[in-house]
């Protein structure tokens, strides 16, 4: 946030100083060494960012030449037999991930549809300043919710619900116990749905009013305008902000670790406990001591480093063309 | 607002850089290692620094496998564990190691029976086949055997809970199942986390515990200390002597004099099953690892408050819920102390 604001601000003071000595083209030593300064610290931020993947990758490295890329299939996870794969890790992320997707999608442009379509102003703002807070909540404060509130609800009423009516499917079958995957999907579709109605938002602001009035002139209803000029057109860009808030979803750590049960196990049934990468990571990494679990760990750090680089990338782009686009609309 | 906290900065570090001068040059020492132990140990540091102005004791309760991880790249001066560490361990570090045991742990046994008054009882192997998901109903015939008298509930299965954090509780729990359970030795095993072969992971004692307190016919186990000061329901668990004795720190410190006789010189020793009438079966030390080599200021320093800590300090125990060693170990750990070398 911080750099590039003081980089224009050095764009500005340069400019100032050509206009006052003409002679010279780049005069103060300041600015150069704060150019420099800079450009360091931006190729910083790089190199830890290649120092990471390296380091794990060196101390992953005895999982991967005694396991190889099974280790990314496979789901026995035994740190006393140092039988060490990852499958499971990452079927919690991805599934409870998913879960979270599925909930908070369609609840998140709904909210900003209204926010920006529907809603008066002031109710809007009020609305939308309540959305962004629940972003702002600690996560451990969602997961001791999860554990007194959520769980005992999702035990005593949801769950039995939905297996006496979808019961027949295997996502819905055993014990109701109130923690596990759908647990952890819920909690994790509250945490996200900020972030993806704050980004939608700002793409349906980003689309011009003509575009809205030619759809109202052409005679179409408030929804179809809606589905027409706003929906249609920004589709990137929510897919960008459902990328962002997947991406939220798939590292966070605290809050899903105390709500999922925890168990290292593929099990079709979302009653059931299950474990994800990141929460591996936070309940055995203070703990393990022999090297063999160390590198496992890491190793699912990796993973994970791997998976969230993937998609924030794939966002970024997304982003950036639907950001294009729309420049490119009211030019 | 920026200026009044750069103010406050500098008040600090200027009190701090007084206090320090007042203190004349206090010895500086840095451990980190378990966490279980972490309340007691620093009530320790923070008293023994108020009696001593020249020591000065940091601690980070990073976990017992770290603090082995940092013992063993000599990155502190001394380290904790709630476990002793391996042979393989031991044979990684430059100098040799000493395991300084400074009070006990227990784990208890809790559960969620809503209706039910009276405590239940447990033997080894119905506790282990529990924890293998063999006994999956409360109402099964070995419960009832156990509790006669106790009516407990029908049909209402048991929801197995552990630790899904590594954790010394865990290593101290699996330890005493694996060795009265030939089973669960084979199939599960020792360690501060294992692959449970049923049941749900709650992080810590408290994720455990909410768990257990939301999940009505659960059954788990948190530290003594947790389940003490939460007043949690606690079973009553039958030890080498056929009695069924209760958590306490009584009965646990006479685990501790139950295994005196069979006490290895270098006190790495697993105290669970312990002998002894009134020895409470799931229990064990915490150490603090020390160098057994060290340079002389800090070496001093260090052996003059271990051994504040086996005296003046196993007083403070008791009230944090600590069980203390017990008299007839102190003179032995004494021992241990007076082998530190300072160079």
């Amino acid at each position: 946030m911080e750099l590039p604001q003081t980089l224009s601000m050095s764009a500005v003071s340069s400019t100032l100083g050509i206009f006052e000595r003409k002679k010279k083209r780049d005069v103060h030593l300041g600015d150069r060494i704060f150019f420099w300064v800079l450009r360091l610290l931006a190729i910083g931020v790089m190199l830890l960012l290649l120092g990471i993947t390296l380091n794990l990758l060196r101390v992953s490295f005895p999982i991967f030449s005694k396991f190889g890329l099974s280790y990314f299939v496979t789901n026995t996870w035994n740190p006393v037999t140092e039988k060490f794969g990852a499958g499971a890790f990452i079927y919690g992320t991805v599934v409870s991930s998913l879960i979270a997707l599925v909930i908070s999608v369609p609840i998140s442009i709904g909210v900003s549809v209204f926010l920006t379509e529907l809603a008066p102003r002031r109710l809007a703002e009020a609305v939308g300043f309540l959305v962004e807070m629940l972003a702002a909540i600690p996560s451990v404060v969602y997961g001791l919710w999860g554990i007194f509130v959520l769980a005992p609800w999702l035990r005593t009423t949801l769950q039995p619900a939905l297996a006496s009516t979808f019961g027949f499917l295997p996502l819905f079958q055993g014990p109701p116990y109130g923690i596990g995957m759908l647990t952890a999907g819920i909690i994790l579709a509250i945490m996200i749905s900020p972030t993806i109605s704050a980004i939608c938002r700002e793409v349906f602001k980003a689309i011009s009013l003509q575009q809205r009035e030619a759809a109202l002139a052409l005679g179409a209803t408030r929804w179809e305008t809606i589905s027409l000029a706003v929906l249609k057109s920004s589709a990137s860009g929510i897919f960008g902000a459902v990328i962002l808030g997947l991406g939220r979803a798939l590292g966070e750590t605290m809050a899903v670790t105390m709500v999922i049960g925890n168990r290292a196990d593929i099990s079709a049934s979302l009653f059931a406990p299950g474990q994800t990468m990141a929460s591996v990571i936070a309940n055995e990494y203070a703990e393990a001591t022999s090297d063999m679990h160390l590198a496992a760990l890491s190793a699912v750090g990796l993973a994970l480093f791997l998976v969230s680089f993937l998609i924030n990338s794939s966002a970024r782009f997304l982003v950036w063309r639907a950001t294009r686009k729309s420049k490119g609309a009211r030019a | 607002m920026l200026k009044t906290n750069i103010f406050a900065v500098l008040t600090l570090a200027f009190l701090g850089a007084t206090s320090v001068m007042a203190a004349n040059n206090p010895v500086l020492l840095n451990g980190a290692g378990a966490t279980f132990p972490y309340p007691l140990y620093s009530k320790w540091f923070s008293e023994y620094a108020k009696a001593n102005p020249s020591a000065r004791i940091n601690y980070q309760s990073i976990g017992s496998g770290g603090g082995i991880r940092q013992l063993l790249e000599n990155t502190v001066d001394f380290g904790a564990s709630d476990a002793p560490m391996t042979d393989e361990q031991l044979g990684k570090s430059k100098t040799p190691v000493l395991h300084i045991p400074t009070v006990l742990g227990a784990v208890a046994v809790t559960y969620n029976l809503p209706d039910l008054k009276q405590k239940i009882r447990l033997n080894s192997e119905v506790l282990a086949a529990i924890f293998l998901g063999k006994i999956t109903k409360w109402s099964d015939p070995a419960l009832a055997k156990l509790n006669p008298g106790v009516n407990f509930p029908k049909e209402l299965p048991i929801v197995v809970a552990h630790r899904s954090d590594g954790s010394g509780t865990s290593a101290i729990f699996t330890d005493y199942l694996s060795k009265v359970s030939p089973e669960w030795r084979e199939k599960v095993g020792a360690g501060t986390a294992v692959s449970w072969p049923t049941g749900l992971g709650g992080k810590g004692n408290e994720g455990v515990t909410g768990v257990i307190k939301q999940t009505p016919g659960s059954i788990g186990y948190v530290e003594l200390i947790y389940a003490e000061s939460n007043k949690l329901p606690v079973a009553q668990l039958q030890n080498k002597s056929k009695k069924f004795i209760e958590p306490s720190m009584k009965s646990v410190t006479s685990a501790a004099s139950g295994s005196l006789a069979s006490l290895p010189a270098d006190f790495r020793v697993s105290i669970t099953d312990a002998a002894g009438a009134e020895s409470y079966p799931i229990s064990g030390f915490t150490y603090l690892l020390v160098y057994q080599t060290m340079p002389a200021d800090k070496g001093t320093t260090l052996v003059k408050f271990l051994k504040w800590a086996i005296a003046d300090g196993q007083k403070m125990a008791e009230p944090l819920f600590y069980a203390p060693l017990p008299k007839a170990m102190i003179g032995k750990v004494a021992k241990k102390i007076n082998e530190i070398k300072t160079h």
